[in-house]
C-alpha cells in the first residue's frame, strides 16, 4: 500500500486547497447580490422561461437510442484486450459486430429517429 | 499479454439461425429502403416466410448428429432439432394468418416481420442453449421482441397496457431466473450444464443450500414464462390486449422455447436432484392446471379464455415434467407440437370472425357461425375438440401420453386430476360449439378478414390436428429418439 | 477481510431492495428501475463470485447482462412513452382497463 502514499497526500493537498479557497472568499467576498447576478448563467443571453419544464418527448428517444449504442461499446474492450492473440478472426467477429450496428444506425436513421422536427 | 484460445469455432452448427437473422435484417432493411407501399409490404411477409423454409431446410440437414460447439455451449442434437421445427413451424403459421390481419388493423409496418424473425431466433438459442448464458441470452431475445410485438398497436391503450405489464412482469421474472443463474453459478463454479451435472454428481446437493435456492429461482424464472400458477398473472392481461397475432404467436412458441430450456435444465444439470424439483413441479402443475381450468369457465371473451386454457396447457406439460420419465420427456415434445397446432388455427379463426378493432370477439359473437361459415365452424369445432382432448384429435393423443407417463411414474394422483380437469375444460370447449351451432346469429359476419395465406394456415392447422390424431406413432416415435440426448 | 459472503450478503440485501420496491411502487418507472436494481444485484453477485471462484464465466455474464438491460431499459421506456401519450400518466393503478 505504500506506493499509494504520494497519490494519498496529493488528494489531501487539492481537496485542502479547494476547501480552504471556498471558505476564504466566503468570509473575505463582498456580496451585493442583484436580480441580474442571481440569473442562471446562459452563455450571456437572458433566460427563457423556467428551468423546471417538461422535457420533450423527444429527448427520451434520442435517450434510447444513446443508451443502446453507448453499452454496445461494452464488448469493444474485451475485444481490444485480446485484441494480439484473437489476431484476424477477431478483428472479422467484430468487424461483423459493428456490422449488425450499423444496420441499426442506418434503420434509425432512414425512419426518422435522428430528426429533431 | 493475456492469453486467449479461440474456442471451438463451428458456423455450420449455428445457420439456421443465422439464415433466419440475415432475413430478418434484409426485412428491415427492404421496409426503411423501399418506397411505402401495401404492395411491397406481401413482398416481406414472403420474404420472411422464405427465410423459415430456408432456415428449416438448413436444420434438417443436422438431423441424427449431435454436436456441441461454442466451448460446449450451443447443443446441436435431435432434442434442439425438433424444437427447432415446432418454433419455425409456428412462426410460419404466424406469419400466414397475420399478412391480412395487420392490414384490417393498420399496424402494417415492416418491423412486424422482422420482430417475429428476431424473436424466433431466440427461442432456437434457449432450445439449443447447452449453458446458462445462452439460455439466458435466448430468452431475452425472445422475450424483448415479443414485449415490442404485444405493444404493437401503438395508438390502442388496451394494447399500451398489455406491452407494459408483460414488460414489467416479465423483466421482474427475469431477475429471479438471472439471480438463480449466478446462485449455481456460485456454488458450482460453472454455467455450463453438464458442468454443474458433474459438481452435483461429485459434492453432492443437500447440503448446499445456495444451489438449491438457484435452482428454485430459476423455476420461478422459467415458470413465470411458461405461465404457471402461481406466476399467471399477467397470461389473461397480455393474451386479451395483444394483436391477435401475437397471441397466437407467443401462446406457442415462446411457452415452447420455455419449456425446451426448462427440460433441458432440469434434466441435464439438474437431473441427480430430481427429488427436490419434482416436489415443486408437482405443486405447480397441479395449481397450473386447476386454475387455468375453472377460471377459464367464468371468460366470456374468446382471447381472455384462450389465455386461460394455455395456462391449463401448460399444467398439462408440467405433468409430464415431473414424471420425469422417457415417456413424460417425448410427450412434452408431443403436446407442444399438437398444441401449436391447435392454438394457432383456433385463434385463425377468431381473426377470421372478428372485425377492425378486435371487435366481436366475445363468445356470443361465434353464435350461427355454424349457419353462416360452415367449413370455419367446422375448422374451429375440431380445433375446440382437440384442446379438450377428445378423440380422434392431436389433443387426445397428447393427453393420453401425459398421463400414461405420470402413471408410468407412480403419480396416479396427479394423472386423475388431470383427467378431471380435461373433463371440467370440456365444458367451456363445447360451450363456444353449442353457441356455434344451436344459436341464432346475432350479427352479419361478413366481412370476413380473409385472405389465401390465412386459409392455407387454416388448413395446414387442421391436417396437423388431425395427422397427430390418427397416427401419432411416426411423431411419437422421432419425439422419443429426441429426447435420449437428455437422459 | 472482505469475503465472499460479504458481497452476496450485499447483493441479496440489494436485490430484495429491488423486489421490494417493485411490488410497493406504483411509478412505472419507478418499478423499473427497481428492476434494473436487481439485475446490477445480480452482477454484483456475478462478479464477487468469478474473482473468488478465479473464473471468468461470471464476468462473461456480466458483460451480456449489461448489455441486455440495456436493451430492455431502451424497450421498457418506449413502451412507457407509449403508454403516457395515450393515458397522460404512468401509475400502474391508473392503466387497468382490463381487469387483473
Amino acid at each position: 500500500m505504500v506506493e499509494y502514499l504520494p497519490i494519498l497526500i496529493l488528494f489531501i493537498i487539492a481537496l485542502g486547497f479547494a476547501v480552504t479557497n471556498v471558505i476564504l472568499s466566503a468570509i473575505f467576498g463582498t456580496q451585493k447580490p442583484t436580480a441580474e447576478k442571481l440569473t442562471p448563467y446562459e452563455c450571456g443571453i437572458d433566460p427563457v422561461g423556467s428551468a423546471h419544464e417538461r422535457f420533450s418527448v423527444k429527448f427520451y428517444l434520442i435517450a434510447m437510442i444513446f443508451v443502446i449504442f453507448d453499452i454496445e461499446v461494452v464488448f469493444l474492450y474485451p475485444w481490444a484486450v485480446a485484441f494480439q492473440s484473437l489476431k484476424l478472426f477477431g478483428f472479422i467477429e467484430m468487424v461483423i459486430f459493428i456490422g449488425i450496428l450499423f444496420i441499426c444506425y442506418l434503420y434509425i436513421w432512414k425512419r426518422g429517429g435522428l430528426e429533431w422536427e | 499479454m493475456a492469453n486467449v484460445s479461440i474456442m471451438t469455432f463451428n458456423i455450420l452448427s449455428i445457420l439456421p439461425i443465422l439464415t433466419l437473422a440475415g432475413f430478418g435484417m434484409i426485412v428491415l432493411l427492404v421496409d426503411i429502403l423501399s418506397s411505402r407501399k401495401l404492395g411491397e409490404k406481401n413482398l416481406l411477409a414472403y420474404l420472411s416466410l422464405m427465410g423459415i423454409i430456408v432456415a428449416a431446410i438448413l436444420a434438417r440437414n443436422s438431423t441424427g448428429t449431435t454436436l456441441f460447439s461454442f466451448n460446449e455451449s450451443f447443443a446441436i442434437d435431435n432434442y434442439s432439432l425438433f424444437f427447432n421445427f415446432i418454433f419455425l413451424l409456428s412462426t410460419g403459421l404466424v406469419i400466414l394468418i397475420s399478412h391480412s390481419y395487420i392490414k384490417r388493423e393498420e399496424i402494417n409496418h415492416g418491423e412486424y416481420y422482422a420482430l417475429i424473425l428476431f424473436s424466433t431466433i431466440g427461442m432456437m438459442l434457449m432450445a439449443s442453449g447447452a449453458d446458462l448464458l445462452n439460455i439466458y441470452i435466448g430468452l431475452e431475445v425472445m422475450s424483448i421482441s415479443i414485449y415490442i410485438l404485444t405493444g404493437f398497436k401503438r395508438s390502442k391503450l388496451i394494447s399500451n397496457e398489455a406491452s407494459l405489464k408483460y414488460f414489467l412482469l416479465g423483466a421482474f421474472a427475469t431477475g429471479f431466473l438471472l439471480y438463480g443463474i449466478s446462485l449455481v453459478y456460485g456454488s458450482t463454479g460453472a454455467i455450463n450444464l453438464k458442468q454443474i451435472a458433474g459438481f452435483i454428481a461429485d459434492k453432492g446437493s443437500i447440503s448446499n443450500p445456495l444451489l438449491l435456492m438457484g435452482m428454485a429461482l430459476i423455476i420461478i424464472g422459467l415458470g413465470f414464462k411458461v405461465a404457471s400458477v402461481p406466476f399467471h398473472a399477467w397470461v389473461p392481461d397480455v393474451y386479451e390486449g395483444a394483436p391477435t397475432t401475437i397471441t397466437a404467436f407467443m401462446s406457442v412458441g415462446p411457452k415452447a422455447a420455455a419449456f425446451a430450456a426448462f427440460l433441458r435444465i432440469l434434466m441435464t444439470a439438474f437431473g441427480a436432484t430430481h427429488y427436490e424439483w419434482q416436489k415443486i413441479i408437482y405443486i405447480l402443475a397441479l395449481l397450473t392446471m386447476t386454475v387455468g381450468n375453472v377460471v377459464a369457465i367464468a371468460q366470456t371473451n374468446v382471447k381472455r379464455m384462450l389465455a386461460y386454457s394455455s395456462i391449463a396447457h401448460a399444467g398439462y406439460l408440467l405433468i409430464a415434467l415431473v414424471a420425469a420419465n422417457d415417456m413424460g420427456m417425448s410427450s412434452v415434445l408431443f403436446y407442444i407440437l399438437a398444441y401449436t397446432f391447435m392454438n394457432i388455427g383456433a385463434l385463425a379463426i377468431v381473426i377470421i370472425v372478428s372485425q377492425k378493432g378486435d371487435e366481436f370477439i366475445q363468445i356470443h359473437d361465434f353464435a350461427g357461425l355454424g349457419f353462416k361459415h360452415p367449413g370455419l365452424a367446422v375448422a374451429m369445432s375440431l380445433f375446440m375438440l382437440s384442446m379438450a382432448g377428445i378423440p380422434p384429435t392431436a389433443g387426445f393423443v397428447g393427453k393420453f401420453y401425459i398421463f400414461s407417463a405420470a402413471i408410468k411414474s407412480g403419480y396416479i394422483g396427479l394423472a386423475v386430476i388431470g383427467v378431471i380437469n380435461s373433463v371440467i375444460s370440456v365444458f367451456y370447449y363445447l360451450r363456444i360449439m353449442v353457441i356455434m351451432y344451436m344459436k341464432e346469429p346475432t350479427r352479419d359476419f361478413n366481412p370476413l378478414t380473409l385472405s389465401p395465406l390465412i386459409v392455407v394456415a387454416i388448413v395446414l392447422s387442421v391436417i396437423g390436428t388431425l395427422h397427430l390424431g390418427i397416427f401419432p406413432s411416426k411423431i411419437m416415435e422421432i419425439a422419443q429418439q429426441s429426447i435420449l440426448i437428455l437422459k | 477481510m472482505i469475503t465472499l459472503t460479504h458481497y452476496l450478503v450485499l447483493s441479496a440485501i440489494l436485490f430484495t431492495l429491488g423486489v421490494i420496491g417493485v411490488l410497493i411502487r406504483r411509478n412505472a418507472i419507478i418499478i423499473f428501475m427497481c428492476i434494473e436494481l436487481m439485475l446490477n444485484a445480480v452482477n454484483i453477485s456475478f462478479v464477487a463470485c468469478a474473482h473468488y471462484l478465479n473464473s471468468m464465466q461470471g464476468q462473461l455474464f456480466v458483460f451480456f447482462t449489461m448489455t441486455v438491460a440495456a436493451a430492455e431499459a431502451a424497450v421498457g421506456l418506449a413502451i412507457i412513452v407509449a403508454v403516457f401519450r395515450n393515458k397522460e400518466t404512468v401509475n400502474i393503478d391508473d392503466i387497468n382497463i382490463m381487469k387483473w
